[in-house]
C-alpha cells in the first residue's frame, strides 16, 4: 500500500509504465508490415510521375495504409524519443525537450494525415 | 528533493571498451533517431505532392539527386538495422534469447541480415529505376 504522502511526492511505481512499454510495442508490430510496404511502394513509384503517384495514394487500401502508418509512426517516435531524452537529458531543457518532442510528433503525424487526404479527396 | 551532487555516471564512456552488445544498443537508438528524420522527410513528400504538381517534381528531383540516393541508402541501413534489432527485442520481451551465447548469436545475425538487406533492396530498386 503507498500512503498519501508517497503518492503526492512521487515515491515507488507511477503504475502506469506499463502502458508506453506496451503501446511501444503495439506500434513496432504495427510497423513492420507497414514500413515494409510503405519501402515496397517508394522504390516502386519513386520514378514515376506526379499523376501515377497520386492515383496510386487515392486508391482507399493504399490511403488507409499511410494514415495507419503515420500514426503508428510518429507515436512510436514519440514514444522513442521520451525515452532517449528522459535518459540522456538531466538539466533544465529535460521538461522543455520532452514537450518539443511530444509536439513536432503530434504535429508532423497530424500534416502528414492532412496531406494524405488532401490528395485523396480533391476532385 | 535533497540536492544531487556531480557524481560520475556509469558507463564511463572514455575507459568503457565496446562489445557487439553496447554497440548494437547505442545503434538502436541512433537509428531510430535518424529514422525519425526520415519521419519528417516522408511528411515533407506527402505535403509536396498535395502541394501540386512543382512541388512534387521538385521533392522527387530531391530524392533522386546524387546526394539524395547517398541519404537514402543510409536511411535503408538505418531502417533494417532498427527492424531487425527491434524483432530482436520482441523476441527478448517473450523472456527467451537473453543467454550471453544467444545475445552473441542474435546480435551478428542483426548485423549480417541488415547489412544483406540494405544491399539486396538497393540492387532490386535500382534494377526497377531503369
Amino acid at each position: 500500500m503507498r500512503s498519501p504522502l508517497g503518492r503526492v511526492r512521487g515515491l515507488g511505481s507511477a503504475k502506469e509504465g506499463v502502458e508506453s512499454w506496451w503501446l511501444e510495442r503495439v506500434t513496432a508490430v504495427a510497423l513492420v508490415p507497414l514500413t515494409l510496404w510503405f519501402a515496397a511502394w517508394f522504390i516502386s513509384l519513386s520514378h514515376s510521375d506526379y499523376t501515377t503517384f497520386i492515383a496510386w495514394l487515392k486508391a482507399p487500401l493504399a490511403a488507409l495504409l499511410m494514415v495507419l502508418l503515420l500514426i503508428a509512426l510518429f507515436v512510436h517516435l514519440a514514444l522513442g524519443l521520451q525515452q532517449v531524452i528522459e535518459d540522456y537529458v538531466h538539466s533544465g531543457a529535460k521538461i522543455p525537450a520532452l514537450i518539443a518532442a511530444r509536439f513536432a510528433c503530434l504535429s508532423l503525424g497530424i500534416a502528414g494525415i492532412l496531406a494524405t487526404l488532401r490528395i485523396v479527396f480533391r476532385n | 528533493m535533497p540536492q544531487r551532487s556531480a557524481r560520475p555516471l556509469s558507463p564511463h564512456l572514455q575507459i568503457y571498451r565496446p562489445q557487439l552488445t553496447s554497440v548494437l544498443s547505442f545503434a538502436h537508438r541512433v537509428t531510430g533517431i535518424s529514422l525519425g528524420i526520415f519521419a519528417v522527410a516522408l511528411v515533407a513528400y506527402l505535403l509536396a505532392a498535395a502541394a501540386g504538381p512543382q512541388p512534387y517534381a521538385l521533392a522527387q528531383a530531391l530524392a533522386r539527386s546524387w546526394l539524395g540516393h547517398v541519404v537514402l541508402l543510409g536511411g535503408i541501413f538505418c531502417y533494417f538495422l532498427h527492424l531487425c534489432g527491434g524483432i530482436r527485442h520482441l523476441f527478448w520481451d517473450t523472456g527467451r534469447g537473453l543467454e550471453l551465447r544467444a545475445i552473441y548469436a542474435s546480435g551478428w545475425t542483426v548485423v549480417i541480415a541488415s547489412t544483406v538487406l540494405t544491399v539486396s533492396t538497393w540492387v532490386v530498386s535500382s534494377m526497377v529505376a531503369r
